[in-house]
């Protein structure tokens, strides 16, 4: 938006139209609500004004409130956000200023969607460290400009915040793809050299609903808050699939 | 979502892989049948033939011509993608592959009239 508009639209010290989607699991809609706006002002304090001032049984979760925790995701004006770091002059348009519970899962109530499935993924696609060695042995001593270290480096700041698996428009096709986050993770295992199930972890990504699912749109990248990259993760689980594939499982 | 991400460069350029892809798909029979022509009808092809001289099905072929070089080009976008190191420059290439599919296919449409 322009820098005009911008200021035209948002104008802190009056009030902002907001509609926020209320109901559960057997459906619901969106209700209006008229919020004072405030400078600097994010769309995670709107609803937070909403809860504390007009509508007590509002549910939604936070946690940290500075984008750590990962908590805070709802879809804004239609796009997955972390709300908390999303100033409302960011997303403000002519409409009130939507918000709703996270696309791709689904919704326990109001803004809070079931993490559930988001998590058993992480899971299914082997998101668990596997150390290789006990606590007597000596620290491993990996160089942070080791080739295999950068990798897991360039992807390991991830929130869990599940924003990229509602950006997915495989997962929405596909309810079994394990999704950018899970596999994500995964990329980041298999460059982590102290771990020891990468060939257990490379048949779970390679899998049905694995790594080849993805058709690398990168809408997961455009949408991550912390800027990674889960289109070039995917893509590395494919190289090491396709070359254990080739070398017939001589990977690594 | 509302869709704005559909109008992002890149998932644009995946629909159009996949929209070429199945209209390449549609159009092997044809192509098919008519290489059966050339080896069972020899008088049925030359009536087909002279068929495809017609400007409009000139323009149709380009079309054909268009639709493949987008899926090759896209195509290889995608393979280089994920095989060789990441490259942030996606939209530059996914841009590259529709100019140059549009250059084979005016190439085609030139060199056929
Ligand atoms: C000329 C060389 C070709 C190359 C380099 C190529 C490459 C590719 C690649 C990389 C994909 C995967 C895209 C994804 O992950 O979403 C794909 C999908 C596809 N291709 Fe091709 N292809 C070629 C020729 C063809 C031809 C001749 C046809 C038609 C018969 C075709 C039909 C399709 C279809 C229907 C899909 C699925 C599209 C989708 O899932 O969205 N391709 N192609
Ligand atoms: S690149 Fe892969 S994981 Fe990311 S949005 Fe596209 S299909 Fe989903
Ligand atoms: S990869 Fe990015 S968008 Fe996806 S869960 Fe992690 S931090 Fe969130
Ligand atoms: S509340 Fe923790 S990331 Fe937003």
């Amino acid at each position: 938006m322009s820098k005009q508009r911008e200021t035209e639209l948002y104008r802190p010290g009056e009030t902002l139209a907001v509609k926020v989607w209320r109901g559960n699991a057997n459906g619901g809609g969106f209700h209006a609500y008229t919020v004072p706006s405030q400078e600097s002002q994010t769309v995670l304090d709107v609803v937070t004004w909403i809860q504390q001032n007009a509508e007590p049984t509002l549910t939604y979760r936070f946690a940290c409130r500075v984008g750590m925790c990962g908590s805070c995701a709802m879809m804004v004006n239609g796009e997955p956000r972390w709300t908390c770091r999303t100033h409302v002059k960011k997303v403000i348009g002519d409409k009130p200023l939507e918000i709703a519970p996270l696309r791709n899962l689904p919704v326990i109530k109001d803004l809070a969607a079931d993490m559930a499935e988001f998590f058993d993924k992480w899971t299914a696609a082997r998101g668990q460290f596997q150390p290789s060695q006990s606590r007597d042995d000596a620290m491993a001593a990996i160089s942070p400009d080791e080739p295999r270290r950068a990798a897991a480096n360039a992807a390991i700041e991830c929130i869990n915040c599940a924003v990229c698996y509602a950006a997915c428009d495989t997962v929405a096709a596909n309810p079994g793809y394990l999704g950018p986050a899970a596999l994500n993770r995964a990329w980041t295992l298999q460059s982590d050299v102290r771990d020891d199930a990468f060939a257990e972890r490379l048949d779970a990504v390679s899998a049905g609903g694995g790594c080849f699912n993805c058709h690398s749109h990168q809408s997961c990248m455009t949408y991550c808050p912390n800027e990674l990259n889960p289109t070039a993760s995917i893509a590395g689980l494919k190289r090491l699939s396709a070359f254990s594939y080739l070398t017939g499982g001589k990977s690594r | 979502m509302s869709g704005s991400h559909r109008r992002d460069g890149l998932r644009i350029a995946s629909m159009v892989h996949r929209i070429s892809g199945l209209a390449l798909a549609l159009f092997l029979p044809l192509h098919f049948y008519t290489l059966g022509l050339a080896l069972n009808d020899a008088a049925e092809l030359d009536t087909f033939l002279r068929w495809t001289d017609n400007p409009l099905v000139k323009i149709a072929e380009a079309g054909l011509v268009g639709l493949l070089s987008l899926h090759l080009f896209g195509g290889l976008r995608l393979l280089a993608l994920e095989f060789l190191p990441w490259s942030p420059r996606q939209k530059l290439y996914a841009a590259l592959a529709a100019s140059a599919s549009v250059f084979v296919s005016l190439g085609f449409f030139l060199s056929a009239v």
